[in-house]
């Protein structure tokens, strides 16, 4: 029989292993309820209703998706450079779930500590840009051709902008490692953003440009270029670039998270009458759990009130579980965490449904000569102002 | 261990760099290009050299290798396939080759064993704790501050260069 200590000490070798299992194994149904939300904010801002059919308020709507993407035919264009077309949609799957693994969940809760974790993101997510352009190329045909430049047009711009936000706020936690930023956040006691606004004014445009987000969704511009550098793609392969889409828009948002608005730590980490925040996670589950119950009520079919019921009725079991003084320690973290980054996501389609498309010269205009000299500015300023507040310091 | 990734990275260098040259597609020996980079982004990284490993992904595969791809797929590339990859010059090739493996073997004979590595160094616990960075940041403003500049000036004339060559009128 193994000692707690012994056991203690597995846990921590283990524990990278088991995050990285659990983010391959959770992310890819996640990503798909993703879609699901963003189809469901998409109607609502459009007085629809949405996908209503597939379980109670299309609930089970991502899985039907998944399955039939899963079982539809893998067509390969005749005259398509085959090697390159069957291995271009695993580049940004591959190198997006890379970039998860230096993402601090938690101060407990993340596969690796660099402390080069912002360089490491930044560079998994250049070489994701090579699966759109070698997609596009191998398609061998014309959309997706000039999908693929203009999409490498804009991401390579773009990253520039991007590069110069993300320094910005680097400078001021004079640290490249994504769980001392937040470290760094909370001994200060000032969330990023207020010491950087305009960093993240630019970091959020260029990071919806970076994911190929509307109003920056040239690639794939329905009106001009049917689906851009995924015309040819269908089945899993097409479901694989989506997947890679929505993987980068968990990661810019995490970025963003991390880097902006204190990562893992709850508003106003360093006030203590606001602990009781430390139990959000219960309250909320608890509050999504009845209003599941309350929903359920309202069912017609009979199988859609006992799916809701049984839904609504775990959810406020976990709720009531996060409840427990030990748990709620482990669980705030990841809780605040994801929290912000929905919110993030949330923002995201926002933007997507509220803007008209950018045309492809005022992409191009937006990117070099608004946001980058915004950027080399907000990063100078932000230099001298570091330095006078140190020589301030010393001289006192 | 430290072998074991030295020689796999090695590897992975050397097939993908003969790969790069013998392969006819144009887009294909970019790809093994891009394979070489990231081989040896993976040798900075197993000497401990986190920093330059990820500067060498962005700015190799995430710039320079993008924008390779970029102008090989606006050319025709039906008309290069036609075209025999290897042009007749053998006898330059024979005699740049036997120049490099004189001055290989000319170091290897004249060396006396591996450089001390930086950890053996008597102020090799500061600098460990500074991280990599930081090292790396000291180094280049301190050490090689001139350098540094010259080459950012060096940088700055080719661009001025390409955009003068470029735009007719400016």
């Amino acid at each position: 029989m193994p000692s707690t200590a012994q056991i203690l000490d597995w846990l921590t070798i283990a524990k990278p292993y088991i995050i990285m299992g659990l983010v391959v194994a959770v992310w890819p149904l996640v990503s798909g309820y993703i879609v699901l939300m963003e189809r469901k904010v998409m109607a609502d801002m459009q007085v629809r209703l949405g996908p209503m059919r597939v379980g109670p308020h299309g609930l089970l709507q991502p899985i039907a998706d998944a399955l039939k993407l899963l079982i539809k035919e893998d067509i390969i264009p005749a005259r398509v450079d085959k090697w390159v077309f069957w291995f271009a949609p695993v580049i940004p799957v591959l190198t997006a779930l890379t970039a998860f693994a230096v993402l601090p969940f938690s101060q407990r809760y993340f596969v690796a500590e660099l402390n080069v974790g912002v360089i490491f993101i930044l560079a998994m997510t250049s070489i994701g840009v090579l699966g759109i352009m070698l997609g596009g190329w191998a398609s061998n045909s014309s959309y997706p051709l000039l999908g693929a430049l203009r999409s490498t047009a804009q991401l390579v711009s773009y990253e520039v902008a991007m590069g110069f936000a993300v320094v910005a706020a680097v400078m001021v936690a004079g640290s490249l490692d994504m769980v001392n930023i937040v470290k760094h956040q909370q001994a200060s006691g000032v969330w990023f953003i207020f010491y950087q606004p305009i960093g993240f004014f630019i970091y959020l445009v260029a990071a919806m440009a970076e994911t190929n987000r509307a109003p920056f969704d040239m690639p794939e511009a329905e009106s001009e270029l049917v689906a851009g550098f995924m015309t040819e793609y269908s089945g899993f392969r097409w479901a694989l670039y989506f997947l890679a889409e929505y993987s980068n828009i968990f990661v810019v948002c995490s970025i963003a998270t991390t880097l902006f608005f204190g990562g893992w730590l709850r508003p106003f980490p360093n006030v203590a009458w606001l602990n009781f925040l430390d139990w959000a996670p219960a309250v909320m589950l608890v509050g999504v759990g009845a209003g599941c119950l309350y929903l359920a009520g309202k069912q017609l079919s009979a199988a859609n009130k006992i799916g809701m019921g049984v839904l609504g009725a775990a959810i406020i079991a976990v709720g009531l579980a996060f409840g427990v003084p030990m748990v709620i320690d482990y669980v705030s973290g990841p809780f605040w965490f994801l929290f912000k980054v929905a919110v993030m996501i949330y923002m995201f389609m926002w933007a997507r449904f509220t803007f008209p498309r950018y045309r492809y010269d005022q992409l191009m205009q937006l990117g070099w000569k608004w946001m980058i000299p915004l950027g080399m500015a907000n990063l100078l300023v932000t230099g001298v102002l570091i330095l006078v507040k140190m020589q301030y310091w010393s001289a006192k | 261990m430290d072998q074991f990734f030295f020689y796999m990275f090695s590897a992975v260098i050397l097939v993908m760099a003969l790969l790069c040259v013998t392969a006819k597609n144009a887009v294909h020996s970019a790809i093994f290009l891009i394979g070489t980079l990231l081989g040896v982004a993976g040798l900075y990284l197993h000497l401990g050299a986190e920093f330059l490993a990820g500067v060498q992904v962005i700015l190799y595969v995430g710039g320079i290798m993008v924008l390779f791809l970029f102008v090989i797929m606006l050319v025709n590339i039906d008309q290069t396939l036609k075209e025999a990859i290897f042009s007749g010059q053998w006898k330059l090739g024979l005699i740049g080759v036997a120049l490099l493996g004189v001055e290989l073997v000319w170091f290897v004979a004249k060396g006396t064993g591996l450089p001390e590595k930086p950890e053996t160094h008597a102020a090799a616990p500061a600098a460990a704790q500074l991280g990599n960075v930081q090292q790396v940041g000291d180094v280049l403003f301190q050490s090689y501050l001139l350098p540094f500049e010259i080459a950012s000036i060096l940088l700055l004339v080719a661009m001025v260069g390409a955009v003068v060559m470029a735009k007719k009128r400016i």
